[in-house]
């Protein structure tokens, strides 16, 4: 691979302050807002990162209340994601499901988060039962509506019920105020919608970045696939941003209780709002950090020029880059989509954090696009990232490699308050299907689904924000999917369960894993599912080679969840601490975990909450939360070894034309692997050689990964382990563990 | 734009004076009696001649930081607005020539703005202000 240079010169020339403005409007949508609830608080600034009290809010009987942070929540479940699960817990049944008034959608920022000294420190978590899964789902999002949250006041929000009417929760952290407003004249898509109410809620133009709007869109509401988008406003570009909480439907869950939008007015943002036990080190950790960046960014991943889409190169060189529904790892087009075009296509002249004092700086925007299609057709648009898994869910994966048609796809899948990764493998499990005559064109109400057809994408997803034909059937995702045609017989039920990319009924992201045993472990023994932040070792694997034997990839798997749970628990982003290295990481011991940024995390704890930890007890904070959330996957019905499986496309050759593409590879690793002489065997032969070898291993890399996490070969998470961890206090849990063992 | 520059021809870095330039600037400027906070550093080389650390308005802090609490004036001197600071501290990480400074104390951190306070009492007459143009805006 060579290194990819910057140059300036490349830069397109946009006026980046430049696009459609949605503001008529505004003064009417105001008018028709009715107030349903009023109540004052006392705001108040966290005490070494908690302010010690969550908000509940019941968005059908109107409650609001304040609730205590025990000491017990905060020793057990630290925060953010914790935090989530613990009331989540606290609020369902057994029997609960998504869309049941019960249900909730819990935001917490965490101890550390709305720090504005070091790289990716203004991540919420927002946890609910997700439609798609049964079970929770947890979302990691930038935005500022977290830090505004507790710098208002509040630790956690809880949303629980289902309102009749459509509504939006204001809290003002400012003057004090809560207060639930029937929106019945709202636009009903996120780029208009928070660009509306962020000017609706602040008082002047130097208020605007005070507020935080929360919103899902149209396709939210027709699909079970629907995310949610924090706000932030982009003072230099002059317009409302967004990250997204993406998988798992909560945005479906939002708009099944009816919620429009949350809004938050925080207090004007300073350097000390955490009242940090030690100030002194996070300062002195952040600027080193900040200098790392400064020296190093531009020789190692370059995120300040290209965010996360640097890698669409590297993982097309290393046959890693899901090609036509993960099919292949690497395509000729793939240079249409690189790091080089995103560098020129990105506006490079701005800061592009989702955070204060985010020198990482990836959350790029592409500006001044003109839509080519759906309701916004003709409107000049700033459309976000594209990251990575847009590039290449929505284009390689699809075969789509138009730049402007990806980026267009990315912005209506944000607009709309939609998965841009579940959209894309759902997509391109689509277009497979299509071409292999489960679908037609009869079957799909005349979207002709072939690989790089971007209009029918498109189309297929404005259907799904207008709720009809099959974009309506799609947004129901992969594993519903595969059960219709299934149930309709349109094709071999063992192919389509084979290359639906899903597992416990969410969608894969978008990393070919056949080749890395550790990644096939990293997606499936997830949690919630089949999302990278648990478990993105491929890289590790595949890449660096650092996780050579059986051992290294089960220990991996044992080591790398719990680490990256715990950026969950604080409100940390997960990039700065391996997107960037100190020069000196590779001859480090244990490299791969990139000591010193391991350290600056103990250290930015400690200096938070004033609670002095080391790198184990890191390892233990996270291992309490996610032996719960096995637990709580176990009590909702799932979370057992079974829930685990991975589809075979994950883990090896489906069909003729993918082993034939790489037989060279395939027919190396019968001798060598399995000791067998592949020369006389037909492809099918060694096809089914291939799948006995690697069903068994994954299975052999099951065993030994749940034995090291302290699980029962079953997935359970053992009565000794749960008292090692402290969670045998709750008779609850235990109980749940009991009838399994 | 207005930039402080210092002769290394007349400055002795600091073996013959008493550092006035530093004081002044700490006294003066940020009103506490201690020249390790002054916006200018003399540093002796131990072989003879030195160097100074100090902000030549290069505007790469005004680039990074994200609250646009960086501003050049109106003679191009990059000033900081602390009521929108949020002390992230990038302008500090970022500053290739380290001239960003911090203050244990202080929450946002300062530099020097080209004033000249130090330029009067400097009794070797080392420091000057100069008027030189803008530099073009990097993209860092």
């Amino acid at each position: 691979m060579s290194q990819l240079v910057f140059d300036p010169s490349k830069v397109m020339d946009i006026d980046y302050t430049k696009r459609t403005e949605y503001l008529d409007g505004l003064e009417a949508i105001k008018a028709a807002h009715k107030v349903l609830k009023e109540i004052t608080y006392t705001p108040s600034l966290p005490d070494k990162g908690y302010t010690n009290r969550s908000l509940y809010v019941n968005v059908d009987t109107l409650e609001i209340t304040e609730k205590p942070v025990t000491q017990q929540m905060k020793d057990v479940f630290i925060g953010g994601r914790g935090f989530g699960l613990w009331h989540l817990w606290n609020a369902v049944k057994p029997a609960t499901r998504w869309n049941d008034p019960e249900n909730e959608i819990v935001i917490s920022p965490g101890p550390v988060a709305g720090m504005t000294q070091y790289a990716g420190t203004g991540k919420s978590l927002v946890v609910s039962l997700s439609p798609q899964t049964d079970i929770p789902i947890d979302s990691n999002v930038g935005g500022f509506y977290g830090p505004l949250l507790k710098f208002s006041g509040f630790d956690a929000l809880e949303l629980q019920g289902k309102s009749d009417k459509d509504i939006i929760l204001f809290i003002d952290g400012q003057k004090g105020l809560i207060r639930i407003e029937e929106a019945p004249t709202d636009p009903v898509d996120s780029h208009v919608l928070a660009e509306v109410l962020t000017h609706m809620y602040a008082e002047n133009e130097a208020d605007l970045p005070n507020i935080s709007v929360v919103s899902t869109g149209a396709a939210a509401e027709h699909s079970l696939i629907g995310m949610l988008n924090f706000s932030f406003y982009d003072r230099r570009r002059k317009c409302v941003r967004f990250k997204q909480a993406g998988r798992g439907g909560i945005g479906t869950v939002f708009r099944d209780k009816k919620i429009r939008a949350l809004v938050i007015r925080g207090p004007k943002v300073a350097g000390d709002m955490n009242h940090p036990a030690d100030p002194e080190t996070i300062a002195k950790t952040g600027i080193k950090y900040h200098k790392e960046i400064r020296e190093n960014d531009g020789s190692q991943c370059m995120m300040r020029r290209n965010g996360t889409a640097h890698i669409v190169e590297i993982m097309d060189a290393y046959d890693l880059l899901p090609v036509h529904n993960f099919q292949f790892g690497s395509h000729p087009d793939t240079h249409k989509i690189d790091s080089a075009y995103w560098q020129s296509r990105c506006t490079q002249h701005t800061v592009d954090g989702c955070w204060y004092g985010c020198s990482m700086a990836c959350a790029k925007g592409a500006d001044g696009l003109v839509l080519k299609t759906g309701p916004y057709k003709g409107d000049m648009v700033t459309v976000d990232g594209p990251e990575y898994e847009n590039a290449a869910g929505l284009g390689s994966n699809c075969g789509i490699f138009d730049p402007d048609y990806l980026l267009e796809l990315n912005f209506y899948c944000d607009t709309y308050g939609i998965c841009t990764i579940t959209y894309g493998t759902l997509c391109a499990f689509v277009m497979e299907c299509y071409q292999r005559g489960i679908l037609n064109k009869e079957r799909t109400g005349g979207l002709e689904m072939v690989w790089g057809n971007a209009e029918a994408s498109l189309e297929m997803m404005h259907q799904m924000a207008r709720g009809e034909g099959f974009g309506k059937l799609a947004g129901q995702g992969v594993k519903k999917l595969k059960e219709r045609f299934i149930q309709n017989a349109w094709g071999d039920p063992q192919l389509i369960t084979d290359i639906g990319m899903e597992n416990k009924g969410l969608e894969y992201s978008q990393y070919l894993s056949k080749e890395s045993l550790a990644q096939q472990g990293g997606y499936a023994l997830t949690n919630k599912g089949p999302q990278h932040d648990e478990a993105w070792v491929i890289f590790m694997d595949m890449v660096n080679k650092q996780l050579p034997t059986f051992e290294d990839k089960a220990e991996a798997l044992y080591y790398f969840p719990l680490f990256r749970t715990w950026f969950g628990l604080n409100g940390f982003c997960k990039l700065p601490w391996n997107d960037v290295a100190p020069k000196n990481n590779s001859s480090q011991p244990e490299a791969h975990k990139i000591p010193e940024h391991v350290q600056n995390y103990v250290d930015l704890f400690s200096a938070t909450t004033g609670i002095q930890i080391d790198k184990e007890e890191l390892i233990h904070q996270s291992a309490k939360v996610y032996n719960f959330q096995r637990v709580f996957n176990i009590r909702m019905g799932k979370g057992l070894r079974l829930h685990d499986a991975a589809p075979y496309r994950s883990m090896g050759p489906v069909t003729k034309e993918e082993y034939e593409s790489r037989a060279e590879r395939y027919d190396k690793q019968i001798v060598e692997e399995m000791g067998l002489d592949p020369v006389g065997k037909t492809t099918e032969e060694k096809m089914a050689l291939h799948r006995e070898w690697r069903t068994g291993r994954f299975s052999k890399l099951m065993d030994s990964v749940y034995t090291r996490r302290g699980w029962t070969l079953d997935g359970v998470p053992t009565l000794e382990r749960l008292k090692e961890l402290g969670l045998d206090v709750f008779p609850e849990v235990v109980e749940v563990v009991k009838q399994h063992l | 734009m207005k930039q402080l520059v210092i002769d290394f021809q007349k400055c002795d870095a600091g073996r013959n004076c008493n550092h006035e330039c530093e004081m002044e600037c700490a006294v003066r400027v940020f009103k506490v009696d201690d020249p390790k906070q002054a916006a200018l550093q003399i540093k002796a080389y131990e072989d003879g001649g030195g160097h100074a650390v100090l902000c030549d308005q290069c505007g790469d802090c005004v680039v990074v930081c994200p609250t646009e609490a960086l501003k050049r004036n109106k003679l191009g001197v990059v000033m900081i607005d602390k009521k929108v600071c949020v002390g992230c501290y990038m302008c500090i990480g970022f500053c290739e020539k380290e001239a960003f400074m911090r203050n244990s104390d202080w929450l946002t951190p300062h530099k020097c703005t080209s004033c000249g306070v130090c330029v009067k009492v400097c009794p070797h007459g080392a420091l000057s202000i100069v008027d030189v143009p803008e530099p073009p805006v990097r993209i860092i």
